[in-house]
């Protein structure tokens, strides 16, 4: 037995050290990795809440979220490396083309 | 407090502890490691709430395929070490917004659930149930997700190549 919202907590840790580490970074690697926290944290909940309504729905999103992720980080990395290779920098601060 | 609840509370104050230290760590490749930490100790997670099929997709997609993509763009792009190139100059600013939303949430929870009254009993052996829902009621989604997949491959692999025709 475990108590739900010991889970929640761990849950909401991870969540706003990732909402931290989007704002505050400047590599944009690091920023994709701070992403992956986030999405973490919704898996916790997901995985938490399943268990507790005995409702296997939750683990079958856990699944989704997780492939999600995964198709997120590799077409985010290939940007990434487009970005390095005609810009020399993955600063986020200092892509700016979009901007006026 | 069962022994559930106590290696649950070890795996989370680990993880809650290596999240935080990758979102402040000085060397990227170290930042990485520290993902790995938290990436395994949820999974352990999954684990002890006996979520198993989903703890060992976690340990394989998560730290076996997506950290090691992480190390590689790593490597690809020159990643500088120290906290002013790491970091930009909101950090006070990312740092009020974390905490409020970690207070908010913090209130939330508490507010929503008694800290003695909810209590998870985990159901062992779900994997059976989980496959039936994914195929029976969860086909299309899933589909659709392989064909994400599939397209984000392509994706990656267009972007990233380099193209030599003028």
């Amino acid at each position: 037995m475990i108590r739900l919202p010991l889970a929640l907590f761990f849950s909401a840790v991870l969540f706003s050290s990732g909402v931290y580490g989007v704002l505050a970074r400047r590599n944009a690697v690091m920023v994709l990795m701070s992403i992956e926290l986030m999405l973490n944290a919704v898996n916790v909940n997901l995985i938490a809440f399943s268990q507790r309504l005995h409702d296997v729905t939750g683990q079958v999103f856990a699944l989704f979220v997780i492939a999600v992720a995964a198709a997120e980080v590799g077409i985010g990395l290939a940007i990434v490396i487009l970005i390095y290779r005609n810009r020399e920098t993955i600063n986020v601060d200092e892509v700016n083309l979009l901007k006026w | 407090m069962s022994a559930q609840e106590y290696a649950f509370a070890v795996l989370a104050l680990v993880g809650s502890v290596s999240a935080i230290r990758m979102v402040t760590a000085k060397n990227v490749v170290h930042a990485a490691l520290y993902l790995v930490v938290t990436l395994a100790m949820v999974g352990g997670v999954y684990l002890v709430l006996a979520a198993e099929f989903v703890a060992w997709v976690q340990i394989l997609i998560y730290v076996g395929a997506i950290v090691i993509l992480f190390l590689f763009g790593l490597m690809l792009t020159k990643a500088p070490i120290g906290r002013e190139a790491l970091d930009n100059q909101q950090r006070g600013f990312a740092l009020l917004v974390s905490l409020a939303v970690l207070a908010g949430l913090v209130f939330l929870i508490q507010d929503a659930f008694a800290w003695s009254d909810p209590k998870i009993e985990p159901v062992h052996g779900t994997t059976a149930a989980l496959g039936e829902s994914l195929f029976r009621q969860y086909v299309l989604p899933f589909e659709a997700v392989s064909f994400l997949l599939l397209a984000a491959l392509i994706g990656a692999v267009v972007l990233s190549r380099k193209d030599d025709r003028p």
